[in-house]
């Protein structure tokens, strides 16, 4: 555990995690997932009773055939019926009775591992939601999904099934091998020539195959990512006409991809027929043997019957070794991708001293602030800013000036290497951070609608707001009567990429459901950057109305959206160039001025 | 499934050998006990350790066949598996790429994305694994009533008649098993797409505080697959012990019938120690069996959904060229009209035309029909009303890919790939570096210059390690297309920098 993790800077920051994971020791991992099963003890213990009970029965099958064998004898007519009734009973009664436990046993199981497996969801899930917004921006969201959906259903179908497994197995395994020295322990040298056969046999396999799967897992993943990617550009694709370009790269892929496969398939097939050869193997061996041994009468008929039945069972389990192993290999590493991910610092916590924001005047100072997302490379140098309460302030500069990592800071989203960010005052870090996130609304140019109905989605934060609430909201985002023209209203729902939805109707859905919060602060990230200027001023109005005595921050490449605000920042490499509002900055003729310039003539 | 199927038909010759071999060595494993039995009763009553290890021999010599010849089968079935794989997912992604932008919205892109890959992978492993134990299982089971029969058809009678109650067992679990297992798959997709809303909108959930109610929301789905897992594997884990049972019944049933049998003189215990043996194989076979038939289900549903893409009929046909109006404008709509989903016409009698050098601006409120208006010359879409023409030529008439070539397109939010800059500019055009370089000058992307590697660095997935106004820039410069005539400044320019010389 130790080591993984990053080092932290001074500043409390952690340096971008990049993308290499060490592998860590499987004891760890192994201790974890202990730690899950352990909640569960009492299901546990009573699967291990029933394991033990239905195979030590299922064990008994074979004596009991061989017993029934005995009793009928090798000579027409003198078969000993009573005997061979009663046994028959018996084996009648063991085979139902060890069906009814199997089946008891397997319902234990899924209902431990459901149990388990909806924990560590439930767990990832949560911890999920308490990572720190660095954690997405550096991680794919194929990559996270992955491992809440792919990996946890690995470890699952392994504790359903492979667990199982090993319990039984060990029981057959021993118990069969009690069995076979208790019928002849001349025809077990047998096993000298096959166990250790089967057993070189799968550290050769597991060797070689190991990185042959992980691989094609690689080349899989990469399949995928590449389908993503064209698949969700196909736009693009078509209107440059690359439709059979990109056909090519993705056959490339493919091919690497089926390659891989091939190559661990390749080995993979040898597993089935080899462990088939093994045990034809040691049927081979037992059949010379115990024919010898019949001859000399050294063995009953019966006996060599239930040594082979035994013999098949205790070669089943030492053959399938290679698979489980491979199961347990891959079962072992989805879940160690769980436990990093759980173990991934959240957020740290508030400082002891933190407290709730409280009702908030809204003024807002950053005081020589620096910080850079790789902290090697700064984005904001020395940056102050001191917006009063009720103010309007605007930040506008060249792309990649830094605008939007203000924001970031802001929202506490990042904190910042050095310097100080002050809320009425108080240093925001002395501020729980639920409480002072709540002290904003924040709307950002990338819409994020999610799958329900669109009033649902307008009083996403808000979930008790009465539906002339979300109306009046919708209304004063301008986007009511494109909604009341929808067959379904505000009960249509959204699925995702609508394109009868244009992307500034999107954005004005996200405002509206701004609109219904009551917040100080309003920050606005090219919010209104797909509605046109005449929709933008009326929206405008109605949030200015609404954030009346509220200090606002907005982003804006379009200039006449800010030109009523109190300050206006012009930010350049990371440093306010200028400052002051739109009247002084155009009379100063420099970096505005040009700017608005620009955008005018 | 048929469509699929037939993408097996180029390997036909080669899977014929291939499941011969298999069907050899699927034999052999079948001999064995055969071998044994005749062992017991007919060669040890003979008192010869030599015959014995002569058969031994034999046995042995069928071991190593069963397994040569079943590795043998499996590479081919997997070699097989995969070319027809390639086949498919070459088919389906070009098929993919060709759809109409309306039957993209009628697919969605997650779920093109999930034929691509997850329904093609299930197809393959379908593919392979029923070479291998959709073979297999059967000609152990038929072969293994075969062998049973010649042995001792009194006996093989008794152990078939509990053939009929497993199969029932089987197929009723196994209808029952589909029907829960596409219940879970479904609340397993609303698990993933809740997941992948909340990465996507972590910064909005957290701004707004409602990480606690996203917790509850996804509790509610996380135990809704739960739920629904433990119904289906409920289901499906009735089929093993019933199986195990059944045929215990029947091996009872074989001993006792068997006594009577070896009493009257009619058969042999040996012939009863070959059953047991067979017995093994017939109960590998039947679970087997089962397993193919949840795969076979498994596949068969991802076949049909790839077979859907595949039977769409992608983008629209060209129509015949018509005599071009001559002398007429470079481009023109003549009263088009356009609804997306049938509704509300997002468009309607739209006419306008542009001369050749000329600029056309469009502007207008939010969900106007902007970039429906580009969709349309683009022909993404086609109008349900009405003619666009290029340079007086019906853009119905013209190739797709000639029409595209025409057009340099700059959106809003464009497609970056994973690959390097100088890539993404040329967009496998081929167009040359010193162009692309120009290109990205033009589009002010001189932010380039300060990455690492310059116009050959690599960038993430979309983009994601660019800022915002960053990302834009190399697709506009890869807008500037090799002889592009009309050029087509998408209102979507506004993103980026103020001040950006107009280059006309």
């Amino acid at each position: 555990m130790k080591g993984s993790y990053n080092m932290q800077t001074p500043g409390g920051h952690r340096r971008p995690s990049g993308s290499q994971e060490r592998p860590r020791d499987t004891r760890y991992t192994l201790r974890r997932l202990w730690g899950y099963l352990c909640r569960h003890r009492w299901m546990l213990l009573a699967a291990a009773a029933l394991a033990l009970a239905s195979n030590l029965l299922a064990l008994l099958g074979p004596m009991l055939s061989g017993l029934a064998i005995d009793a009928i004898g090798t000579v027409p007519g003198q078969v000993d019926f009573p005997r061979v009734f009663f046994y028959a009973g018996w084996m009648l009664a063991f085979y139902l009775l060890s069906a009814l436990l199997g089946y008891l046993l397997s319902l234990l199981m899924i209902r431990l591992s459901q149990r388990v497996v909806r924990q560590m969801r439930g767990d990832l899930f949560s911890h999920l939601m308490d990572l720190p917004v660095r954690y997405f921006d550096s991680h794919q969201t194929g990559d996270i999904v992955s491992r809440i959906s792919y990996d946890i259903d690995t470890v699952n179908t392994s504790l359903s099934s492979d667990l199982l497994q090993i319990g039984t197995s060990a029981i057959t395994v021993v118990g069969s091998f009690g069995m076979m020295l208790a019928i002849s322990p001349a025809l077990l040298a047998v096993f000298a020539v096959t166990v250790p056969l089967s057993i070189l046999w799968t550290r050769y396999m597991t060797r070689k195959v190991r990185p042959l799967f992980s691989r094609r897992s690689a080349e899989l993943g990469a399949l995928g990512g590449l389908s993503e990617e064209a698949v969700s550009g196909l736009r693009t694709v078509k209107a440059y006409s690359g439709e059979e370009a990109v056909t090519a790269r993705f056959d490339a892929q493919d091919k690497r991809a089926l390659d891989a496969q091939y190559a661990a398939d390749y080995y993979g097939t040898m597993t089935g027929p080899s462990v088939n050869f093994i045990n034809n193997l040691s049927l081979t061996l037992v059949s010379v043997l115990g024919a010898t041994l019949f001859l000399f009468g050294k063995i009953t008929l019966g006996n060599l019957s239930s040594f082979v039945l035994y013999s098949r069972k205790f070669s089943g389990p030492i053959n399938e070794i290679a698979n489980i192993a491979s199961d347990l290999q891959s079962a072992f590493a989805a879940a160690e991708r769980v436990f990093r991910l759980i173990d991934e610092p959240s957020e740290p916590a508030d400082a002891p001293d933190a407290l709730p924001a409280g009702a908030v005047r809204g003024e807002v100072e950053l005081d020589r602030v620096s910080f850079g997302y790789d902290p090697t490379a700064p984005v904001l140098k020395d940056f102050s800013l001191r917006a009063p309460p009720g103010s309007l302030v605007a930040i506008v500069g060249p792309t990649g000036a830094g605008k939007t990592t203000v924001i970031n800071l802001l929202m506490r989203f990042y904190d910042p290497q050095s310097g100080e960010i002050r809320l009425d005052g108080r240093e925001t870090r002395r501020i729980t951070r639920d409480s002072l996130r709540r002290c904003y609304t924040l709307v950002l140019q990338d819409t994020w609608l999610f799958s329900g109905t669109i009033a649902e989605n307008i009083a996403y934060a808000r979930p008790d707001a009465t539906r002339e609430e979300v109306v009046a909201a919708a209304k004063a985002a301008h986007i009511h009567r494109f909604i009341s023209q929808l067959p379904q209203g505000y009960d249509t729902p959204l699925t995702g990429d609508e394109a009868a939805i244009s992307r500034g109707q999107k954005q004005m859905l996200t405002i509206a459901r701004a609109m219904l919060l009551q917040s100080n602060m309003l920050i606005l990230d090219e919010a209104t950057s797909n509605v046109d200027t005449r929709t933008e001023r009326r929206i405008q109005g109605a949030m200015r109305q609404l954030m009346e005595g509220r200090t606002c921050f907005v982003i804006a490449h379009r200039l006449s959206t800010i030109q009523n605000a109190d300050v206006i920042l012009v930010v350049k490499d990371g440093r306010v160039v200028e400052q002051g509002n739109h009247a002084s900055l155009l009379q100063r003729g420099g970096a505005y001025a040009e700017l608005y310039w620009a955008q005018f003539q | 499934m048929r469509t699929v199927l037939s993408y097996l038909r180029p390997s036909a010759k080669k899977m014929a050998w291939g499941l011969t071999i298999k069907f050899l060595g699927t034999v052999m494993d079948l001999l064995l006990p055969w071998i044994l039995a005749f062992v017991i009763d007919t060669v040890v009553p003979r008192r010869s350790l030599a015959q014995i290890a002569l058969w031994g021999g034999v046995m042995l010599l069928c071991s190593v066949l069963a397994v040569v010849g079943n590795i043998a089968a499996n590479r081919s079935a997997a070699r097989i598996a995969r070319d027809a794989s390639e086949r498919i997912r070459h088919d389906l992604f070009s098929q993919t790429a060709h759809l109409s932008c309306r039957q993209i919205d009628g697919f969605t892109v997650p779920s093109l994305e999930a034929r691509l890959t997850t329904d093609t992978y299930n197809v393959h492993q379908m593919l392979n694994m029923m070479q291998r134990v959709g073979v297999r299982a059967p000609i152990l089971l038929l072969g293994g009533v075969a062998v049973t029969l010649t042995l001792e058809p009194v006996l093989t009678l008794v152990l078939l008649s509990v053939l009929p109650l497993i199969a029932l067992v089987v197929f009723f679990v196994s209808r029952k098993g589909v029907g829960l297992f596409s219940d879970m798959q479904r609340s397993v997709d609303a698990l993933v797409r809740t997941v992948r809303e909340d990465v996507t909108g972590i910064r909005i959930i957290k701004a707004l505080s409602r990480t606690e109610g996203e917790k509850t929301r996804f509790d509610g789905v996380n135990r809704a697959v739960s739920r629904r897992e433990t119904a289906a594997s409920t289901t499906m884990a009735l089929s093993n012990p019933a199986i195990n049972f059944f045929l215990g019944a029947g091996l009872t049933g074989v001993i006792l019938v068997g006594a009577f049998r070896v009493d009257s003189g009619l058969t042999q215990p040996g012939t009863i120690l070959a059953f047991l043996s067979y017995f093994t194989i017939i109960l590998g076979a039947m679970l087997s069996i089962t397993r193919v038939f949840v795969m076979y289900s498994k596949g068969a549903a991802s076949a049909a959904r790839i077979q859907e893409v595949l039977a769409a009929k992608g983008e629209p046909e060209t129509l015949a060229a018509a005599a071009p109006d001559r002398g007429a404008a470079r481009l023109s709509f003549e009263g088009v009209t356009f609804s997306y989903g049938g509704g509300e016409p997002a468009v309607e009698d739209i006419s306008f035309s542009v001369g050749p050098g000329q600029t056309l601006g469009i502007i207008g409120a939010t969900g106007s029909g902007k970039s429906t208006l580009c969709n349309l010359m683009l022909r993404f879409y086609t109008p349900d009303k009405g003619v666009i023409r290029l340079d007086g030529r019906d853009i119905r008439a013209i190739p797709l890919k000639e029409l595209r070539s025409r057009f340099g397109v700059v959106f809003q939010n464009d497609l970056l790939f994973g690959r390097t800059v100088a890539e993404n500019i040329d967009f496998d055009r081929g167009i040359a570096p010193d162009r692309a370089e120009a290109a990205a000058g033009w589009a002010q992307a001189d932010f380039v210059a300060g990455l690492e590697g310059g116009f050959a660095h690599p960038l993430a997935a979309r983009g994601t390690d660019l800022s915002g106004g960053q990302r834009q820039r190399p697709a506009a410069a890869g807008g500037q297309g090799p002889g592009r005539r009309p050029r087509h400044p998408h209102p979507r320019r506004r993103l980026l920098r103020p001040g950006l010389p107009d280059r006309r």
